[in-house]
């Protein structure tokens, strides 16, 4: 991965509180493992940011090589890696999820 | 192309050889899979780490032979 990239990653991941690297955007996933990491953003009402891989292949490249991860979606919370798409369902499903947004102090918008 | 269950087992368990791998083939289509992985070389590791362990020991099959796996992972109970 060329610096130039790494520094675009850098910059979403550190310009952004959440930001979640994923196949299509959150209003039209086009994978069903980003839509489902979407899906679980929502119905915590977490803001995030979304950037398509699809649409950047220096990025679809890149993020596995920056975090060390060969799949897409990831989800990144204040410039730290929580996990891709097993491991968020995981953590949303045993309530782990909510209790970390609140200890990042990102607010979340009760349904 | 596609990846045999026993495949991605043998491999799992050549990078976690006490690992305890149960595999199920979710679509039929030998590329959707997914795998409970336990070792005790996940203690006192963050899942993160846990996954990357196993995605290691699959050797860049993630990127190319293996469209998807989902993982669960997890020590052993004491």
């Amino acid at each position: 991965m060329s610096e130039a990239v790494a520094d675009r990653i850098r910059g979403e991941v550190e310009s952004n509180d959440v930001v979640l690297f994923m196949k299509g955007t959150p209003v039209f996933p086009q994978c069903g493992f980003s839509n489902t990491v979407v899906q679980v953003l929502t119905y915590l009402g977490v803001q995030f940011k979304g950037v398509n891989v699809l649409e950047d292949d220096d990025i679809r490249h890149g993020i596995k090589e920056f975090s060390d991860w060969p799949t897409i979606p990831q989800l990144y919370v204040k410039g730290e890696f929580v996990g891709g798409c097993d491991i968020i369902r995981e953590m949303f499903e045993s309530g782990e999820l909510r209790d970390y947004f609140g200890s990042k102090d990102i607010a979340l918008e009760t349904a | 192309m596609a990846m045999n269950a026993s495949d991605i087992e043998r491999l799992i368990k050549e990078g976690l050889p006490d690992a305890k791998v149960e595999i199920r083939d979710l679509a039929g289509d030998g590329d959707h899979y997914a795998a409970t992985v336990i070792s005790a070389a996940f203690a006192g590791k963050s899942r993160v780490q846990q996954h990357q362990m196993v995605y290691k020991a699959l050797k860049g099959s993630m990127d190319a032979d293996l469209h998807a796996l989902a993982l669960q992972t997890s020590a052993p109970d004491v």
